[in-house]
């Protein structure tokens, strides 16, 4: 398995902190704006990198990423460009872990193999395919195992103790607790929900523990940060790219805002100490 | 299941709600609980006679069932070839024989104890038969439907509206049935206490496509019946029109394992299955992922969905029920098409020599049973679901043909 998602964790671990991981949808609002966006987020505080793999048809996400897949399939992204701007990424940085996000079709469109090859040489470390449950995922985790790339799971408020075991049976990676029950994007959930939730997921697993969805600002994130692994934020960071469209600062802006983001889950267990 | 030639056609899914590689369940970790659920309770609800009892009762009393099996004589001298008959579910309660498989979705959230009931709509005749429905039983509904839809649907828009639905425009993708199917389904994740989730077709994540497939099966088994009480035998052929395919599903189901009689499911053609506008998935599509099933879809080189064209809303979408997929790689059901063009003059055809205007999706069918009945002998007996009436789709056929009031197209 790709080394370089355990060694993260591992030294944020011994630095005694949460990790923050950002998601961009990848070519948002084309390839090469999008490139220059993901090139910038480690500089910013970015520990772990989620690209969003653009979708016509994204089920779970909410209006902010629907739109994210849409200027950047405007633009011309494809699955191989997706990988492609991945490649590049890692071309000029070889330690920060990169997990692809995404949907199950353009992935069978390319085939699994094919897929699974292009993204281990592409310096991928671990997807999160978010429509392949584990009744369905075998032929892509058995894919994804033999490039030694981890199948990331997820989590939900819905999965109970019974399914949470079946979820965890082949997880790899981290453990993506999706935290309220909705499309990204959504409402919060409660501080007191996640750090009950998290306790709940250490209980029978000892993957690092990601907390995802709903998370807009570094004060929700700081929160988050105290009890999980890492925090997880989408449709905030999206968001800040739609808003800055066209205008010459939309790098710096996504830069600070993660910045931001990162100083709140840095300072989170500081603060509770 | 397994890829071998299947003995029998009427066992599947299997337990994993697959049709061989199709089917399955391809959702959203926060729904997969709740999809399970829901197969439980399917299951428990099939084994409860007093649950089939009620769904009985219902469709007699309620939806008007059986719907009458009509020998349409004139269009069969008309044609010059098969008898053709009329399976007539355009007479049920609301129109359609959507209302078949919604009774049966209701009944099954009651038991389940929910008490909001969300809906997806094309032509709005799912929408308008779950919003009947679920004010019968005093339930809260909530129906998606594409903004391009609730403009070429207005009667039906009025409809649910009188009816007390929530009805949400869809102003995603092309604004048509799958993005009111993607929006449900968003809606649901974030609603999974309370809310039953009615699909319309035989498609989504398992258990809908067996389910639905199951309730709509009294179409094929009321033909059955009434073939046999008419003419003494098996019908020759049936021919239904198929979008997501649950109308053709419900007439052929009970016939699959009838080597005698032969399926034919019409595929919307658009402006021609080579131009690029049509909802032909079956004919022109490679198997992938949506709406939680595997399946054939209108897809691109890189797996992004195609938006879809047809003149009907009901058949206006990229993907098939599963089981159809499967039907058509075993080659026991036959998939073929039907531009505009063909169900417009069909549409004149059936109002002319059977005084009935047939809604637009099953005009399809009449297309390729104009086509196909003038070739096969006077013995041959056909019968084609009638699976809607044209009521809904004044407009359209008005503007299409270019008619004004009171004018009359030779």
């Amino acid at each position: 398995m790709s080394a370089r998602l355990t060694r993260r964790f591992e030294a944020l671990a011994r630095a005694g902190r949460a990790g923050l991981v950002t998601f961009v949808t990848a070519g948002d609002p084309d390839y090469e704006t999008g490139l220059e966006i993901v090139r910038a987020l480690p500089q910013a505080g970015a520990d772990v990198i989620e690209l969003g793999m653009p979708f016509t048809d994204p089920m779970a996400d909410g209006p902010a990423i629907q739109e994210a897949g849409c200027r950047a399939l405007d633009a011309g992204m494809t699955l191989a460009r997706v990988l492609d701007l991945a490649a590049a990424f890692r071309a000029g940085d070889a330690d920060t872990p990169v997990v692809l996000m995404g949907y199950i079709n353009p992935i069978l469109a390319m085939g699994l193999e094919t897929f699974t090859a292009r993204a281990a040489a592409a310096g991928v470390d671990g997807l999160i395919v978010v429509d392949m449950p584990p009744e369905e995922d075998a032929p892509l985790r058995r894919a994804a195992s033999a490039q030694g790339l981890h199948l990331i799971r997820l989590a939900t408020p819905t999965t109970d103790d019974d399914r949470l075991v079946r979820v965890l049976d082949g997880a790899s990676g981290f453990l993506y607790y999706v935290s309220v029950a909705g499309v990204t994007g959504s409402k919060s959930a409660a501080g007191a929900d996640i750090d009950a939730a998290v306790a709940r997921l250490r209980r029978q697993t000892d993957l690092p523990i990601a907390v995802g969805f709903g998370i807009r600002t570094a004060e929700q994130a700081g929160a988050v940060a105290r009890s999980a692994d890492a925090a997880v934020v989408g449709s905030a960071i999206v968001n800040v790219v739609k808003a800055h469209l066209g205008r010459p600062d939309l790098v710096d802006a996504v830069s600070r805002f993660v910045a931001d983001l990162s100083a709140g889950v840095r300072a989170a267990r500081k603060e509770h100490s | 299941m397994t890829d071998a030639p299947a003995n029998s056609f009427t066992q599947g899914p299997d337990e994993r709600g697959h049709f061989a590689d199709y089917g399955g369940r391809y959702v959203a970790e926060t729904l997969m609980p709740l999809i399970l659920e829901v197969e439980r309770a399917y299951e428990a609800a099939t084994r409860d006679p007093a649950f089939q009892a009620e769904f009985d009762d219902l469709l007699t009393h309620y939806v008007g069932r059986p719907s009458p099996l009509y020998f349409a004589e004139r269009l069969t001298e008309h044609l010059g070839g098969a008898k053709i008959y009329f399976k007539r579910d355009e007479v049920n309660f609301t129109g359609a024989h959507k209302i078949n498989n919604v009774v049966g979705q209701i009944l099954l959230a009651r038991r389940m104890g929910k008490t909001r009931i969300i809906a997806e709509t094309g032509a709005g005749q799912h929408g308008v038969a779950t919003a009947t429905v679920a004010a019968r039983f005093g339930l809260s509904c909530t129906v998606f439907m594409g903004a391009v839809d609730m403009a070429r649907q207005r009667s039906n828009v009025h409809r649910m509206t009188l009816l007390g639905a929530d009805i949400r425009p869809v102003h995603s993708g092309n604004a048509t049935l799958k993005d009111a199917m993607n929006e449900a389904l968003r809606h649901w994740v974030a609603e999974v206490d309370d809310t039953f989730y009615v699909i319309g077709t035989v498609a989504g994540p398992h258990p809908y496509p067996a389910m639905v497939r199951d309730f709509q099966s009294v179409i094929g088994r009321e033909v059955r019946e009434q073939i046999l009480d008419r003419e003494g035998r098996l019908p020759d052929s049936l021919v239904a029109c198929i979008g997501g395919g649950s109308n053709a599903m419900g007439l052929f189901h009970p016939f699959l394992d009838e080597p005698t009689v032969r399926c034919r499911a019409v595929e919307a053609a658009g402006r021609g299955v080579d131009t690029g506008e049509h909802a032909a998935s079956l004919t022109r599509g490679r198997p992938g992922v949506l709406h939680g099933n595997k399946t054939y879809l209108l897809q691109d080189a890189d797996g992004q969905i195609i938006e879809p064209y047809s003149i009907s809303a009901g058949l206006d979408y990229p993907g098939v029920g599963p089981e159809h997929a499967w039907l058509r790689d075993q080659g026991r059901v036959e998939y073929v098409h039907a531009t505009d063009q063909a169900a417009l003059d069909a549409f004149q055809l059936c109002a002319r020599t059977e005084g009935i205007l047939p809604a637009l999706e099953p005009a399809h069918a009449l297309a390729h049973v104009a086509e196909w009945a003038p070739t096969l002998p006077a013995d041959h007996l056909m019968v084609m679901n009638l699976c809607g009436r044209g009521d809904k789709d004044m407009d359209t056929v008005v503007e299409a043909l270019g008619l004004t009031a009171g004018e009359a197209k030779r």
